[in-house]
């Protein structure tokens, strides 16, 4: 949780602003302009710098907002009040179409999509008859109440900072939730995120209308501030410069989009007023001088301005333990031995020529601890793979309690209560291991993202936060809780993905290679952990290489060979078996 | 329409995209091997067409001057670099082809400036001082970024299009300029007629796709270049220096882009701010064909020249919204085709 009171100052600094005495009219229309664009920054802060998708074409949905109010109102003489909803649908739905194209492209090709339609976009507002073409549309009301009406840029002031500090809070209340740790698990890929039941499109698709919501409302303000609208402003280059806006500020930081915003409108500003009169003759000097300090800036802080100022501040002690007391409604057990939890039938995985998983069947059964084990490249991994549903399987069939599953995605099998942990860490390193454990627990919490904006989740969400710890108490990390996920060593961030694994509530566990990395003591906890775990009736299914660890914990191995199953059976027979030997050691000579 | 007016378009139509397709293949190129989205592509185009034209017309253009600058600015990074382990050759090789080069052209360029050159000295000029740029452009904004992610190339990327959009004003003015034909000369077969100037487009684009494609196939630059490509770290371990394929890349980029601008600056006036529009163009090519794959990208460029032909004959006022549209169904095609894999990101 973070304080409130740096906000409130802000708020009170800004809203004084314009009393005091002496204060040039021009700096409250510059301070009007920053908090235009900090609303557009703020949404690419969470969209490029949170969930890790670059757009240059923010512009265009400033634009959808600017056009949608300024034709309803003058056309159509609606209150510019009522236009405000209309503009943010109309970004929104926008969004919606566009995102669906959008986001589901990958690296590169997402920034040159948005590159593409946002100039498609901007000829089109230059080109429609009923937007007035290149000129535009003029003669759009103010904003009013009652008979005030809001003419001078002084007056408008307040709407716009209101707007800027509201959406600022929401978003961060957003990022402070379930909805918010999908988000910003989104930029690590999607694999992990997917396998504790985050449906990875809709999140994108989330933050992209947040952000296109964000920049109609900045559209809004504008046509309103202005009184008309042209193209230009919605154009390729506007575009480009808020991405700049938010990459100055620090593209991880709420604040550092409204930080940026004010930088890149100041210097904007001071070069076209003073460059002139320093470098005379025709020409964009400002342009020049404005690009190269954008490549200079990159070369000296990467990581834009905001976490640097943040880095002078004392550091924040650790947060809030949650209150373990609260629980979450557990699955109900499949009773007794015996029966078969986890059903492999031939399974099959074919890469192009190479056979992976050859025909592979066992079974898993409830309370049991099977270790899947053979040599490197033996398709261990990918039969992993093959029951989480990451890869679907070239032929055969995988069961869940008599259920077959084949063709099912990540985000249903951990549904059936099947969760995993995996041979490369995945996780989120910037956040900490409370936040990362709790997004295994997302299946179990069911706030949206309007709720959590609007904080009507706490309630859920200290359910969740409770679980996360439980379980991080569990494994043993309670010390590391509030520290970042990255911070940790690799072998403690493997038992960290346990305890995200965990808060499934599974009822079959899969672990790959949980012991690579740990220490002789911390193998044995490990060991501890997971007979208790079977002891209070779960299922564990362990790919691992340290033959000492499986020998003394499995109840039942399975060796796999090049893909082929070459023998099962009790860690004593596994043991003497020739075959088994021969993989790991070739013929005897 | 009639079969003239199609065949017309058609032959317009080819003409541009077999430009888009130079310019997609540079970027193909320059992404490939630096990771960087080379928006001041477009530069290069304008540049190159702009030095040619002013050369032809008897005046020094600015470019020159710029070349120098950059290469000073390469020769201080390369010295700042160094600073721990100078040593005389390191100095005088960074000296020789960052400063003394650059001067030698601009000397050059003066003299030649002065006395309307011959074409082909303004076509070498030309070509010689934005490859110049190029290489420096890229020793001084994208090497020190080479290790950061695609987004930060990106924006520094955006920055430099903006800083040399910007000197192109300075230099060029904001009048249109327009060069003198290349090959003159025009003959005609049944309705259609050729202009040596088309024919040249068409003969060095193919030229470059074969210089390209054997390049990267048999050379062993080539496979250096495009090993980085794969992979950058492997690529130094294995003794590849990727500084060098950067600057081939920049190289070749910046020759190909000049070139696009030389072959077409006879045909169509271009201003100092026309190149940011064809390097987009050249950019639809480039995303439709993936990125990655050549002759996918000629091809695509081929078509986004007969759509912008043909949407420039129906419908010319939406002629751009359409040329930048028609990568929405590809990108919807693309997204539906994309593999679930995991990328790892840094």
């Amino acid at each position: 949780m973070q304080s409130r009171l740096p906000i409130i100052v802000f708020a009170a600094v800004m809203a004084v602003i314009p009393f005091v005495p002496g204060m040039p009219p021009f700096w409250i229309v510059l301070l009007d302009n920053i908090g235009l664009a900090a609303l557009v920054a703020m949404g690419l802060v969470l969209l490029t710098g949170v969930g890790g998708l670059t757009s240059f074409g923010q512009a265009a949905f400033v634009g959808f907002g600017a056009y949608t109010t300024a034709v309803l109102s003058t056309a159509y003489g609606l209150s510019p009040w009522l236009t405000l909803p209309l503009s943010l649908l109309v970004s929104g739905s926008l969004a919606v179409l566009l995102g669906l194209i959008t986001v589901r492209l990958s690296g590169h090709y997402l920034p040159l999509g948005t590159l593409a339609w946002g100039l498609g976009l901007f000829y089109l507002f230059s080109k429609l008859e009923f937007l007035g073409r290149n000129d535009g549309i003029s003669a759009i009301p103010p904003l009013s109440i009652g008979t005030f009406k809001m003419l001078s840029p002084g007056s408008i002031y307040y709407a716009i900072w209101v707007a800027v500090i509201l959406s600022a809070l929401l978003t961060m209340n957003l990022l402070d939730s379930r909805t918010g740790r999908a988000i910003r698990a989104l930029r690590r890929g999607h694999v992990a995120a997917e396998a504790f039941g985050v449906h990875t499109p809709r999140a994108k698709l989330l933050v992209f209308i947040h952000a296109a919501v964000l920049a109609g409302l900045s559209g809004w303000l504008y046509a309103h501030l202005q009184r008309a609208v042209n193209p230009t402003p919605f154009g390729a280059q506007a575009g480009i410069e808020y991405l700049f806006i938010a990459v100055v500020g620090g593209a991880g930081y709420v604040w550092g989009g409204v930080l940026g915003a004010a930088i890149v409108v100041v210097l904007k500003e001071v070069l076209q007023s003073y460059l002139p009169l320093i470098l005379p003759g025709s020409g964009q000097v400002e342009t020049i001088v404005f690009g190269i300090m954008l490549v200079a800036l990159l070369q000296l802080a990467p990581g834009g301005l905001w976490p640097w100022l943040m880095s002078f501040l004392p550091e924040r002690s650790g947060g809030k333990k949650p209150d373990t007391s609260l629980k979450l409604e557990q699955r109900p057990r499949a009773p007794g031995h015996s029966s078969i939890l986890l059903q492999v039938d031939k399974a099959r995985k074919q890469f192009g020529g190479v056979v992976a998983v050859n025909n592979v069947s066992f079974d898993v059964q409830a309370r049991e601890i099977v270790a899947l084990i053979g040599p490197n490249g033996a398709g261990k991994s990918t039969t992993f793979n093959l029951i989480t549903g990451v890869l679907s399987a070239t032929s055969g069939s995988v069961s869940v309690l008599g259920k077959k599953v084949d063709k099912a995605p990540p985000q249903e099998i951990v549904k059936l209560g099947i969760s995993r942990t995996f041979q490369h860490v995945k996780l989120v390193p910037d956040m900490t291991v409370l936040e990362n454990v709790a997004i295994g627990a997302h299946l179990r919490g069911h706030s949206g993202p309007i709720a959590s904006m609007l904080r009507l989740d706490r309630a859920d969400e200290a359910k969740l936060l409770a679980e996360a710890a439980r379980q991080i108490e569990r494994v043993g990390l309670a010390d590391q809780m509030h520290q970042l996920a990255g911070s940790l060593s690799l072998g403690q961030q493997r038992i960290v993905e346990i305890a995200r694994a965990l808060c499934v509530d599974p009822m079959l566990l899969l672990l790959d290679e949980p012991a690579a990395g740990l220490r002789h003591m911390e193998k044995q906890q490990l060991a501890k952990l997971l007979r208790d775990l079977r002891d209070g009736g779960m299922s564990v299914l362990l790919v691992e290489h340290d033959m000492g660890f499986v020998m003394n914990l499995a109840d039942r191995i399975v060796v796999l060979d090049f893909g082929t199953k070459i023998a099962e059976g009790t860690p004593a027979t596994i043991k003497t078996n020739p075959e088994v030997i021969k993989a790991y050691l070739g013929v005897a000579a | 329409m009639n079969t003239t007016i199609m065949l017309f378009l058609v032959q317009d139509g080819i003409t541009n995209g077999a430009i888009y397709a130079l310019l997609g293949l540079a970027l193909v190129l320059v992404f490939a091997v630096t990771r960087v989205i080379l928006i001041p592509q477009g530069e290069f185009v304008t540049y190159g067409a702009l030095t040619y034209a002013s050369l032809a017309a008897g005046q020094m253009p600015g470019t020159a001057k710029l070349a120098l600058a950059l290469g000073i600015g390469a020769f201080a990074f390369d010295l700042f670099v160094a600073r721990k382990a100078l040593h005389g050759r390191l100095i005088v090789r960074s000296a020789l082809t960052n400063i003394v080069l650059p001067a030698i052209v601009l000397a050059l360029t003066v003299y030649f400036a002065a006395q309307k050159p011959p074409v082909a000295v303004s076509i070498a000029l030309s070509l010689v001082i934005v490859a110049m740029i190029g290489l420096y452009l890229y020793r001084v904004a994208f090497q020190p970024l080479a290790h950061t992610s695609v987004l930060v190339l990106l924006i520094a990327s955006v920055g430099v299009h903006l800083a040399l959009q910007g000197l192109g004003l300075l230099f060029f003015g904001a009048e249109g300029q327009r060069g003198p034909a290349v090959l003159s000369g025009a003959f005609t077969a049944g309705s259609l007629r050729f202009t040596g100037q088309s024919l040249t487009v068409y003969g060095i684009t193919i030229a470059f796709i074969v210089a390209l494609w054997l390049f990267f196939g048999l050379t062993l630059y080539g496979k250096a270049l495009r090993a980085t490509a794969v992979n950058r770290l492997g690529a130094r371990l294995v003794g590849i220096r990727t500084t060098l394929s950067g600057q081939i890349a920049f190289l070749l980029a910046s020759v190909i882009g000049a070139l696009s601008g030389i072959m077409i600056v006879p045909i169509t006036t271009l201003y100092y701010d026309s190149g940011f529009l064809i390097g987009l163009k050249g950019f639809v090519a480039a995303i439709i064909g993936g990125l990655v794959s050549y002759p996918l990208t000629a091809a695509a460029a081929l078509v986004v020249g007969l759509v912008e032909a043909f949407s420039s004959f129906y419908a010319s006022n939406y002629k751009e919204v359409i040329v930048f549209m028609l990568l929405i169904p590809v990108l919807l095609l693309r997204s539906l085709a994309a593999p679930a894999v995991e990328e790892e990101k840094d």
